[in-house]
């Protein structure tokens, strides 16, 4: 018998956790002598005020979802891959190769083929550390974070090497002009009044939306999401059952690294239309915060994304309109981390107590 | 009773886990100097109580006296202070330090650890000579048997002047043999005026040796009565609620065609250790071949080869096919294909994902069947729901709820899914290790029935099991398994449990069956004491 409604678990949980960070951060606020009333206020409207912070608030929510869906696919066969920044930085290298070097006809074809070349690179990427995990026993905590400096190492060479634009930048010349993903400015544009105008969020949203969909499918529709989840609950049991450990490590891997690497088609391709360097700026991590607070479950990492998407463009006002420094705005962001993530077991105890005595008393 | 002050007295002990209440205001009185019986269906809160008594766990209510003085034990430290010593089922022992060493683990007398040593010694011999716990302190423990590991834990208790023994399934890793020495050297701390209880779900154990016997049920006590003064089928009626058949009823074995052909059978672990040595047997449509043995004895390994998830080398026909024993296509599906179903020794482990859902527990193993699949990427859920509910109702699973996680059943209700979804897969042959572990004497009936029921269509069992009881009850041949190797096998109307008490451990008799020469000549070498008996 579950001792929780499932509501509770999905819903009352994450919630309470999200308001204790925001009241902690509320007295971090008062104690630099910032009024933290208007510095929500701020933050609400600049990242859900107008059409411009929500494009930022998805630019920034599309990557956290293709990150979160990678640590959540490998969540659920018990593997933790914190080798998502790695990944989406090779996967970055994927989707330039494709952009500079095919002469693509049509926007549409670009980002098919952009989509499978990001997710090729960061499943390769990935395949690494899961070969070692499933061949050798090393641990894949260890090789995909250490494969994360390799990741950005690799991705130096080349942007000061084979990938270089003539001039003084460690960047690659801007992709051509065919390679250009609609953004929503683009899409929303009614001719007097134009959306989202100078927003980057773009068309790799709605990817990252069908991705959603078809993680979710795979975990619990398909043969192959029901070994994964069979091995990741135990592995005991799926030897017994006669699932192999090596093919579902490889698989997951390969499946985890290309959702990372498909993060590339929203920042290199959609945003920036070059590669340049650190182009992932750490969504890596959060991808891991997004899939904790998520629940591992695709629909829970698309909500958790748009909360940290709307933490980053909300605290990105906040730096640029109050003596708020930047670094108080981590502050906070950590804060988040920390309650839904790291201490959930602080808010689901008390909670687990309290739906016991109202289910005796009612008894 | 007498105006003695009671050694233990517990009064109104209740705890609850969550929904569940594991102990309901429980009283009991254990008089100084005498074994008192604790006996109970797994989950009927005996562990529980114990833990309480220990220091593990906090009464909700209730209270605790020692020697007619109130005390809170609010840990195991406290425990031991007031004299409380525990004999875990799993032993809490440092594999790779020696007897004397885990002996004075934790009762250091200063820092520096020779002194403690050395008293540690004098204080063992003296211990030994007393009670016939008779230990070499210098083995280290991963070396020596389970039996002295065990004599160990209680010289440990006895070390820190424990005056009341708390023995929690002691005798579920060794022989009957073992098994009687542990009786003597209970008697023998007795005899000093030791309290002894002795928790267990085996009623022979509380009919032999027990002055005492408290029954629970549901977390409840249901009965405190002097052993002489009762029976095994009265206790097991109190234990159950209701009148059980102790005996498994069956009509004699229609023996078939071979279905199953094992030999020479050889099983290396990664550590180098050999845990099969030439096995080979072999078993017949319609037939029970009962696998007797102390646990660890290779029993397991045998299971995992032919269930497809152990290398080996040797040979295994099915129904006359040789079986691939080492390549790629060597895993449970595989052996799923050639007709073998297997209830796994530990369901919790392997048999079932705790965390999922009944019905997902259903198609475990044969999520690649036809029948499960809605077309070639998704799986039909609802198919299998379906057949989850009337798998439940034929199995009289309870609660019939296909959504309910498997950790949320009861033993015997999670034994029932394992056994519905392998046996009404109709194998030609079912492997089953350890059927009714865990598993309350209700459900324990219904499982037998069903076993013996699949071997009258004519189906060939393994049954791998450490009760010899029950191996003597359905097996309609026995192999008694020693140190992965088959050291004979039997016929249960002409052996008992005396002889294969001997067989398994270790020691050879004049066999009655077949035996194989093989392993008699191996005996013989190595010098092995030799029980004739006929």
């Amino acid at each position: 018998m579950d001792v929780m409604p499932k509501w509770a678990d999905v819903v009352l949980i994450p919630l309470i956790s999200i308001l204790l960070a925001a009241i902690l951060s509320a007295l971090v606020i008062l104690a630099i002598g910032e009024n933290p009333w208007a510095a929500l206020k701020l933050m609400v409207n600049g990242a859900l005020g107008s059409t411009y912070g929500w494009g930022y608030t998805l630019y920034y929510a599309t990557n956290f979802i293709f990150t979160g869906l990678a640590v959540a696919i490998a969540f659920h066969a018990r593997l933790f891959n914190i080798g998502g920044e790695g990944q989406a930085l090779i996967g970055g290298l994927g989707v330039a190769v494709i952009c500079l070097f095919i002469p693509w006809p049509h926007w549409t074809l670009a980002l098919l083929g952009s989509a499978i070349g990001a997710a090729l690179f960061g499943a390769a990427w990935a395949a690494i550390p899961a070969f070692l995990q499933a061949k050798r026993g090393s641990h894949i905590v260890i090789t995909t974070i250490m494969f994360n400096f390799i990741a950005a190492a690799v991705l130096n060479y080349f942007l000061i090497g084979a990938l270089k634009a003539p001039g003084m930048e460690p960047a690659t010349a801007k992709f051509p002009q065919a390679t250009h993903l609609p953004s929503f400015q683009d899409m929303f544009n009614f001719g007097e009044t134009t959306f989202f105008r100078g927003a980057p969020a773009n068309v790799t949203f709605f990817v990252a939306i069908a991705a959603c969909l078809f993680l979710w499918i795979l975990i619990w529709k398909t043969r192959l999401g029901y070994e994964l989840r069979s091995f990741g609950h135990s592995e005991s049991a799926a030897k017994y059952a006669g699932i192999s450990p090596t093919k579902i490590i490889m698989v997951t891997m390969l499946i985890s690294g290309g959702l990372a690497g498909m993060m590339a088609i929203n920042n290199v391709q959609g945003e920036a239309e070059r590669l340049v360097l650190n182009a992932v700026e750490g969504a890596g991590f959060i991808g891991i915060a997004v899939a904790l607070m998520g629940r591992s479950h695709p629909f829970g990492v698309l909500l958790a994304a748009l909360l940290f998407g709307f933490l980053y463009q909300g605290g990105a006002e906040l730096a640029l309109w109050t003596s708020i420094p930047r670094e108080l705005i981590i502050v906070i962001q950590a804060l988040v981390i920390l309650f839904t993530g790291a201490l959930d077991n602080m808010v689901r105890m008390p909670l687990e107590r309290l739906f016991l005595a109202m289910r005796r008393a009612k008894t | 009773m007498s105006d003695t002050a009671p050694a233990i007295e517990l009064k109104g002990i209740s705890k609850a886990f969550g929904p569940v209440q594991a102990n309901k205001d429980i009283s009991i009185r254990v008089m100084p100097g005498t074994i008192h019986g604790i006996i109970g269906e797994n989950g009927a809160g005996k562990s529980t109580l114990m833990s309480i008594l220990y220091g593990f766990y906090k009464a909700d209510k209730g209270e605790i006296f020692i020697a007619g003085k109130k005390t809170s034990i609010p840990d195991s430290q406290a425990a031991i202070a007031a004299g409380i010593g525990m004999v875990f089922q799993h032993f809490k022992l440092v594999e790779n330090f020696t007897v004397l060493e885990n002996v004075v683990l934790g009762a250091e007398d200063s820092g520096l650890l020779r002194p403690s040593l050395a008293r540690a010694r004098r204080e063992l011999k003296s211990l030994a000579e007393e009670y016939e716990l008779n230990v070499d302190p210098d083995a280290l423990i991963e070396e020596v048997g389970v039996g002295m590991q065990q004599r160990v834990e209680i010289l440990k208790a006895l070390y820190r002047k424990a005056d009341i023994l708390i023995l929690d399934e002691p005798t579920g890793v060794l022989t009957p043999a073992e098994a009687d020495h542990l009786f003597r050297i209970l008697e023998n701390l007795k005899r000093e005026g030791k309290t002894i209880i002795l928790i267990t779900h085996k009623l022979r154990e509380i009919m032999e040796i027990t002055d005492t016997v408290s029954v629970m049920r549901r977390g409840e006590m249901t009965a405190t009565v002097k052993t002489s003064e009762t029976s095994p089928p009265a206790l097991a009626e109190l234990m159950v609620g209701r009148k059980v058949l102790l005996r498994v009823d069956k009509a004699p074995a229609q023996i078939g065609r071979k279905i199953l052909e094992v030999k020479d059978l050889n099983v290396t672990d990664s550590k180098g250790v050999h845990r099969l040595k030439g096995v080979s047997f072999d078993v017949h449509a319609g037939e029970i071949l009962g696998i007797a043995g102390v646990a660890g004895n290779g029993q397991s390994e045998l299971l995992e080869v032919l269930g497809g998830y152990e290398k080996a080398t040797g040979s295994i026909k099915v129904n006359g096919d040789e079986i691939d024993l080492t390549g790629a296509k060597s895993n449970g599906q595989s052996r799923r294909a050639r007709g073998i179903s297997h209830v796994p020794e530990d369901r919790q482990r392997e048999g079932l994902i705790m965390d999922f859902q009944a019905w997902e527990n259903t198609a475990f193993g044969y999520h690649h069947d036809a029948r499960y699949q809605k077309n070639r990427l998704l799986m039909d859920n609802a198919a299998i729901r379906k057949d989850t509910e009337e798998k439940m109702a034929r199995f009289d699973v309870r609660p019939p709820d296909p959504s309910l996680a498997a950790k949320s059943f009861s033993g015997g209700n999670q034994q029932k899914i394992v056994l519905a979804r392998e046996i009404e897969r109709n194998p030609d042959l079912l492997l089953i290790g350890q059927p009714t572990r865990g598993v309350d004497i209700g459900a324990i009936e219904f499982i037998h029935q069903q076993i013996v029921a699949l071997r009258d269509q004519g189906k060939a069992i393994l049954l791998v099991s450490v009760e010899l009881e029950e191996i003597l009850s359905l097996s309609d041949r026995i192999a008694v398994m020693f140190d992965g190797k088959i050291m004979g096998e039997r016929m249960p109307q002409d052996t008992d449990e005396k002889e294969l008490g001997l067989l398994m451990a270790g020691m050879t008799t004049e066999p009655r069956g077949p035996l194989h020469e093989a392993v008699a000549a191996q005996l013989a070498t190595a010098g092995r004491g030799t029980a004739k008996e006929v």
